[in-house]
């Protein structure tokens, strides 16, 4: 097969970087506000009517949804196969408490109103809440580990190692800064699932939504800027030196990596990339002034254009990092050391190519059909068929 | 053997994806067989079709939760505990798993949430059509992780690369048209199959014992009868299709399914039942069907089909040429882009052996220091444990078998007397509910216990897959698993006998007026074979 050569090799790593991105976002927009309802549950809804009313809003939904989860992941595999061997062996025990919360949700959702026994239903709800806030506070320490490099190298077999022992790998996770990131990120999501609510719900549910949600808002933006500032003087950056083979083999010890004074030097680098914080900020704002107003179309909207604009500020901050590390900067993951073979990524993306369009699309169509609000007669009313 | 990481991360994995299949066959059959009964109501305008497919339908919701719940587990347990193996064969093993994500996870987890909330919001045909594609889907992931899976039995299509120290792709179409892989999609999907009509079959039966919802029972038995029936064959035949491939591409599996230590003259005799002794390398009291095991292996009468003991003796050249590979590729390493030809050369002429020379890591840091005496023994591990394969192996084909009389009898039942089920048939059939889960399992344990020492055939040894994690965190996550999935099955099996119990609930009335109707319809054009039993009265 000589077809894939008809693109370069380095161009379908800057793609595939582009996509991982589009994946992780894809993620955050749609089962973002999965989580963030999860996480309002027992907030938005006081009697079981009402929680009832709230899940069912992304009842038909959630499954599709996380489906991007499942991809990123499989996509991360084939696409960036030392990052996912890496990471997921390195993040080992929080990798545990994210999949636990996985696994519980779906099975929370379709058991809870299966039995009318209320402390049945209230062990399911108390599983749905932890489900959805551990994730979202999760994946932000997540992110605020990568910035700041993490303990890792490779032997010469290219074996991962993750340092340290195996309370300090999971304990050390949870540094100021790498708190201070998951704060963001689980305000963001409970502000995504509140954006969500007030679209899907009516009433009681809706006006607690909109009260949480607006609060949660302003706290997203707040630390957000304070990370930022967080991130411009207290972070060390990492930069490649010399010259950079970019259609190398993937060999991450191939690499000359240095350890900068702050991130920050991208900015001065590529000035344009300033635009997703800012897009991240006003957004954000705009969600609290659409939450504040009862706008109901585009406060999601506003909300869906702050995640976006936070999630691509990491990426295009860290470029062409994905995973530096601390310990052995030698052995840091960017784009041009990490991929998977020049025929792969061509197959992946002819294949992404084929299937998003269609994802995309059918799902529209699903959310098409199931366009408007839950209320309570719907949920009382046909309590057969909803959850 | 010591239990180290090495053996804690495999009973992680096995316990998590065996605990995982529990729910997977029935989630592949039963979205077919509730598409074939929601084809019959779209065609018919049947009530009582309308009825069993939201009845099945439900079933097949509270099974396909926790399918979904521990499917996830899968999709991360590779980086998290096989780290090596994710960096070593992710180039070409990833891309199944991604693209079974676009393809087929995609599909039905965006349409099943419409198959339940949609029955209101859909015309008919529409509904009809998101039925059939939750069924595409959850058909269309067993094909691309058989895929995968097929490539770890058979690895083709990918060659080492010295410069990124892994398996990379050369031929995509190579792996996706993998003929192990193939006859392993049509055997799993049809285990499948068969899985759904027994668990409908034992269901409606009990139903018939209790004398309850009969009109239900008895078209559920008729539709998942013919369906059985036809997978049954498939399986069986299948599965002999993926002997077959396995007497070409894994000799020692195949053996060791056999117990067939020696040579022996084509065409080979079949070890109907015996007892594999590892330690003398014999198997006792065999009784042995001549010609069969020759004939399923090759499809020749004349093609010999070597002993463990010769497949030892292959393997120990194997290691020897693995060793002058992995000599080469120390010196690559150093030299890289400057390397000379002739290490080169050297090099390309073994690497088929590598994986060979890996399994000496499990004695000797570096594979070129081996004694004899190590590869003596890194050459014995080519040997899987036999005594639980041979056994293993026969209790599922003699349950497949079994699955082709007892869908064939329904069948006949069903067909040609009037859907008149004697009880003891039905005692039978409520007691077989468990077997096609009993099957798929052994089935899934040849496969892969009998891939070992390799996580991929010939390539990487189980023994390096793994990551570097210390055992106590293996232990804390296998325990969380345990405890997990142990109440997770509790609530499910739970549910689904509550389920069972209360029967169909939905359109009632409607059904028991329909069925009235009809079954005067037919007693007055005076057919009466058809109408002897008692009117189906809905229990609630």
């Amino acid at each position: 097969m000589i077809l894939h050569e008809l693109m370069s090799y380095e161009l379908l790593r800057m793609i595939w970087w582009g996509l991982l991105g589009f994946l992780l976002i894809g993620f955050a927009l749609t089962d973002g506000f999965d989580m963030g309802v999860g996480a309002l549950l027992p907030f938005v809804g006081k009697t079981d009517v009402e929680r009832r009313v709230a899940i069912n809003t992304i009842g038909p939904v959630w499954e599709g949804n996380q489906v991007w989860f499942i991809l990123g992941g499989g996509a991360i595999f084939a696409a960036w196969p030392p990052l996912y061997a890496l990471s997921f062996s390195g993040y080992y025990l929080a990798m545990f408490l994210i999949l636990s919360a996985f696994i519980v949700r779906p099975v929370a959702f379709k058991y809870r109103s299966k039995r009318d026994d209320p402390r049945w239903r209230a062990s399911w709800d108390w599983a749905l809440f932890v489900s959805g806030a551990a994730p979202a506070l999760l994946f932000g320490v997540a992110v605020g580990n990568v910035m700041q490099g993490v303990p890792f190298h490779f032997t010469v077999d290219l074996m991962p190692i993750y340092e340290g022992a195996w309370y300090t790998k999971f304990i050390g996770l949870l540094d100021p800064f790498s708190l201070l990131a998951g704060f963001v990120s689980l305000a963001i999501l409970v502000m995504h699932g509140a954006a969500w609510l007030t679209l899907k719900a009516e009433g009681n549910v809706q006006t607690r939504a909109r009260a949480i949600g607006s609060v949660a808002a302003l706290v997203a933006v707040a630390t957000y800027v304070l990370a930022g500032v967080w991130m411009a003087t207290g972070i060390q950056g990492f930069a490649t030196v010399g010259d950079v083979v970019i259609d190398g083999p993937s060999n991450p010890l191939h690499s000359d990596v240095v350890r900068t004074a702050s991130w920050l030097s991208a900015y001065a680098d590529r000035p344009w990339i300033a635009i997703a914080p800012i897009m991240g900020i006003v957004c954000g704002l705009l969600t609290f002034l659409g939450l504040r107003a009862g706008r109901e179309v585009s406060t999601l909207l506003f909300s869906k254009m702050a995640i976006l604009g936070v999630i691509s500020s990491v990426g295009l901050t860290m470029f062409p990092f994905i995973m530096p590390s601390s310990t052995d900067p030698q052995s840091s993951l960017t784009v041009w050391n990490s991929s998977s073979s020049h025929l792969t990524l061509f197959i992946m993306l002819f294949a992404t190519a084929i299937f998003m369009p269609l994802i995309l699309m059918y799902t529209a169509w699903v959310y098409k059909v199931l366009w408007g609000k839950v209320t309570e007669d719907d949920v009382t009313d046909k309590s057969s068929s909803l959850y | 053997m010591e239990f180290g990481i090495v053996e804690l991360s495999r009973l992680q994995f096995a316990t998590t994806v065996m605990f995982h299949f529990l729910f997977v066959p029935l989630t592949l059959g039963l979205s077919i067989l509730v598409a074939i009964m929601e084809t019959v109501y779209v065609m018919t305008n049947r009530p009582i079709w309308r009825q069993m497919t939201k009845f099945w339908g439900l079933l097949f919701g509270i099974n396909f939760a926790l399918g979904v719940a521990t499917g996830i587990t899968m999709e991360f347990q590779f980086g998290m505990n096989w780290a090596y193996y994710s960096h070593y064969v992710g180039d070409i093993f990833g891309a199944p798993l991604a693209i079974e994500g676009l393809m087929a996870f995609f599909l039905e987890a965006t349409f099943v949430g419409l198959f339940f909330f949609g029955w209101d919001k859909l015309s008919k045909t529409a509904h009809l059509i998101v039925a059939w594609l939750v069924a595409f889907g959850s058909n269309f992931s067993a094909l691309w992780i058989l895929i995968a899976n097929g490539w770890m039995q058979n690895p083709v299509g990918a060659e080492f690369n010295p410069m990124t120290m892994r398996m990379e792709m050369t031929d995509f179409f190579a792996v996706l048209f993998n003929e192990v892989a193939q006859a392993k999609f049509v055997h799993t999907v049809s285990a499948g199959y068969v899985t759904a009509s027994v668990f409908v079959i034992g269901v409606s039966a009990w139903y018939l014992l209790r004398s309850r919802h009969i009109e239900l029972a008895r078209r559920s038995i008729t539709v998942a009868a013919a369906f059985g029936l036809a997978s049954a064959f498939s399986v069986v035949l299948l599965g002999d299709e993926s002997g077959y491939d396995a007497g070409l591409n894994q000799q020692m599996k195949l053996a060791a399914i056999e117990g067939m230590w020696e040579t022996h003259e084509a065409p080979a005799a079949f070890n109907l039942i015996g007892f594999p002794d590892q330690e003398a390398r014999e198997t006792h009291y065999a009784i042995e069907v001549p010609w069969v095991m020759g004939l399923i292996g090759t499809r020749s009468l004349t093609t010999e089909i070597p002993g463990i003991n010769d497949l030892v003796a292959e393997a120990e050249t194997r290691v020897r040429s693995g060793i002058i590979a992995y000599d080469a590729l120390v010196q690559i390493r150093e030299t890289r882009e400057n390397t000379d030809p002739a290490i080169m050369a050297q090099f390309e002429a073994h690497s088929d052996d590598l994986g060979f020379a890996f399994l000496l890591k499990r004695y000797v840091d570096d594979p070129r220091e081996a004694t004899e005496e190590q590869i003596v023994m890194a050459s014995n591990d080519t040997v899987p444990t036999v005594w639980p394969m041979f056994w293993a192996f026969r209790i599922m084909v003699g349950l497949g078998l079994g699955f082709i009389v007892t869908m064939g009898y329904f069948f006949y039942r069903a067909s040609f007397k009037g859907m008149d089920f004697p009880r003891p048939a039905l005692h039978l059939a409520v007691w077989m509910i468990p077997t096609p889960w009993i099957a798929a399992e052994l089935g899934w344990f040849v496969a892969e216990f009998g891939r070992q020492p390799w996580t991929v055939d010939g390539v990487l040894p189980t023994a390096m897959s793994v990551s570097a994690l210390s055992m106590t965190e293996v232990a804390i996550t296998l325990a969380g698993f345990v405890i997990f999935y142990t109440i997770l099955f509790i609530v499910e099996m739970g549910l689904m006998l509550k389920y069972i119990k209360k029967g169909p609930f939905e359109d009632v009335e409607e059904t028991r007026i329909w069925t009235k109707r009809h079954n005067d319809r037919l007693s007055g054009r005076g057919n009466a074979d058809a109408i002897t039993r008692p009117d189906a009265t809905p229990a609630e």
